[in-house]
């Protein structure tokens, strides 16, 4: 599977010139409000027309201005989850889920409703009617719907923007199971850090109108250009390690990522696995010798790379610690004591380490 | 005289306006669809001549409306010649010219209920229902059509309402014939010209309460079916 994608549009004083492409798994939009985002899935979908650009599926010419091409939005087969769950207030749970089964010419095999409904928790909400369900099961009976009208491409819109912290964690698993078991492309749009560190295999960054970066997770996302864009506080760096070792009387595996061993708490994962580890800056300490008799388990050493201050008094310290990169952050203060300068060697002692449990 | 007998012609003038404003409200129904949905939806030229147009029965006094009807639609007018010489209609003192006149006269307000109902229904979930696979015409009939049709119910209860009590365009469109266009107005009208009608009219008075009360509480009870299977469990 691949898609491409490029557009030119003008909205007012809003100048949209985007272009990405994406391979299969999660591809992931992200950036601040206002960069464009929205729009991108809006002309994907069909909802919104480039002046310029083209959309190309698999081959299949979506869009192409220099053709006059655009295919209708209904032909499409696009499957969209838009951060308001868009359900239909006079259907039930289950018609709702159906809705786009009846338009599909070929239905297939007719237990999708079944493993869907499965997959995603549906089962004791399907007579429902949607007024009658929490934020996070509506958004869970959305992507249900998208996902039941065979779509060869999954759209998805902030889908938790509109949830709080809560509801959040309760959709984010079903998210990730909705990765590892549905064989279907997703482009995730987002503007968290931490649910892109968590679902997305590529990340295309995007401000103002215009792509920024683009690439695989881990190394887009550990871009100071990047981070300084993330929501403050969940600043941090991700890590993709394998397992290596797990200690059942501890119950502590071991992460082997660039001849790094992290040692992270947790239930068992079985050896070989690839996990991701997201740290958060404010989790990491920094000492300017080895420190002796602290709790931490793991205790990087590094070169200072960068020193960014933020407008609260605190800097972000960027460091180099062997091939991986570590974001600490830190009060100015305690930088100005240490006598923080580029290329200075400083231990990170890390306090935890947030662990995203991935599929194979 | 019997208070709870109708002569003939009484039973004639309430059986006659019940199915005139029924014939009216149903006849016009896909009509005020049309033209709600063009002028909460259409972006065309002529659009505040065309809402114009659909109000002026409102404004107009009955009478113009009526015999507006009488020019375009007597058997010499354009539009009754050629009803009449192609396709055999004709409306002029018959009872489906007084359809004709209370559909007219009622077609305001059934059209006003119904834009504002279309005006109000989220466009957001017509995208969904599209990007789902759903052609604009099943997005009209699977999403639109039964978001709005609680204003559809109340258009057609206010639309038979005005068709019920409908007088002075439809004496004059149609006249005032016993049997075939006396409504219950022109009926009551009718006893109140002739000395020691008025026991009659008085009858007729209380059937046309009746008939009116049954239809308002039939609206309601509609309305309350309607927010009922939205909102129940």
């Amino acid at each position: 599977m691949k898609l491409v994608f490029e557009a030119r549009r003008k909205l007012g004083a809003f100048q949209l010139d985007a272009a990405f492409t994406s391979e299969g798994g999660v591809t992931a939009l992200f950036g601040p409000s206002g960069s464009g985002k929205t729009s991108i899935i809006r002309m994907l979908t069909g909802l919104a027309h480039p002046d310029e650009g083209r959309v190309i599926f698999d081959g299949d010419v979506i869009v192409d201005t220099t053709r006059g091409i655009s295919i209708p939005k209904h032909k499409r087969r696009f499957g969209v989850v838009f951060q308001d769950n868009r359900l239909f207030p006079h259907l039930s749970v289950r018609q709702n889920l159906n809705y786009g089964r009846w338009f599909v010419s070929k239905p297939k095999n007719d237990d999708s409703f079944a493993s869907i409904v499965d997959l995603l928790g549906l089962d004791f909400l399907l007579d429902r009617r949607p007024i009658n369900l929490s934020g996070g099961e509506k958004q869970r009976v959305a992507i249900g719907r998208a996902l039941l009208s065979s779509p060869r491409l999954l759209l998805m819109d902030e889908p938790l923007a509109a949830l709080d912290e809560t509801r959040k964690l309760e959709i984010l698993p079903y998210l990730e199971a909705l990765r590892d078991q549905m064989n279907i492309p997703i482009i995730y749009v987002s503007h968290s850090v931490t649910e892109v560190a968590r679902l997305a295999d590529k990340v295309v960054v995007l401000d103002n109108g215009s792509v920024t970066m683009a690439g695989p997770v881990a190394d887009v996302l550990n871009q100071p250009s990047v981070s300084s864009m993330q929501n403050r506080k969940d600043r941090g760096t991700l890590i993709e390690g394998k397992v290596i070792q797990y200690d059942i009387k501890h119950r502590l595996m071991t992460i082997e990522f660039n001849s790094h061993h992290f040692f992270v708490p947790g239930p068992e994962i079985s050896i070989g696995k690839t996990v991701r580890m997201y740290i958060l800056a404010k989790d990491v300490m920094l000492s300017t010798v080895y420190p002796e008799g602290v709790s931490a388990l793991n205790i990087l050493r590094g070169e200072v790379a960068i020193i960014l201050s933020n407008s609260d008094g605190t800097v972000d310290v960027h460091i180099e610690c062997e091939g991986t990169a570590l974001v600490s952050r830190i009060t100015s203060l305690s930088s100005d004591r240490l006598k923080l300068t580029d290329g200075m060697t400083v231990y990170a002692i890390i306090k935890t380490v947030a662990l995203e449990s991935r599929g194979p | 005289m019997n208070w709870f007998s109708l002569s003939a012609e009484e039973w004639t003038a309430v059986h006659l306006s019940v199915r005139i404003a029924s014939v009216a409200t149903i006849a016009s129904l896909p009509f005020g669809i049309a033209v709600g949905v063009l002028l909460a939806r259409g972006r065309f030229w002529g659009k505040s001549l065309l809402n114009g147009l659909v109000h002026l029965p409102l404004i107009l006094p009955p009478v113009v409306t009526g015999f507006l009807l009488l020019i375009l639609f007597g058997r010499r007018g354009p539009l009754g010649a050629f009803l009449a010489e192609n396709l055999g209609i004709v409306l002029s003192f018959r009872w489906t010219g007084a359809a004709l006149a209370c559909a007219v006269m009622g077609f305001p307000l059934l059209v006003r209920s119904i834009r504002l109902s279309v005006e109000a229904v989220d466009r957001g979930l017509e995208d969904a229902a599209s990007t789902l696979g759903a052609s604009p015409g099943w997005v009209f009939m699977t999403v639109t059509l039964p978001l709005i049709s609680p204003g559809i119910i109340a258009g057609m209860i206010l639309s038979f309402a005005k068709a019920m009590g409908e007088f002075g365009a439809t004496i004059t469109f149609v006249s005032n014939i016993p049997g075939e266009t006396q409504t219950l107005s022109a009926a009551i009208y009718t006893f109140t010209q002739v000395p020691g009608g008025d026991a009659g009219a008085f009858k007729l008075t209380i059937i046309s309460v009746i008939i009116s009360m049954a239809a308002l509480m039939a609206s309601e009870f509609m309305t309350y079916l309607f927010a009922r299977k939205v909102t129940s469990p």
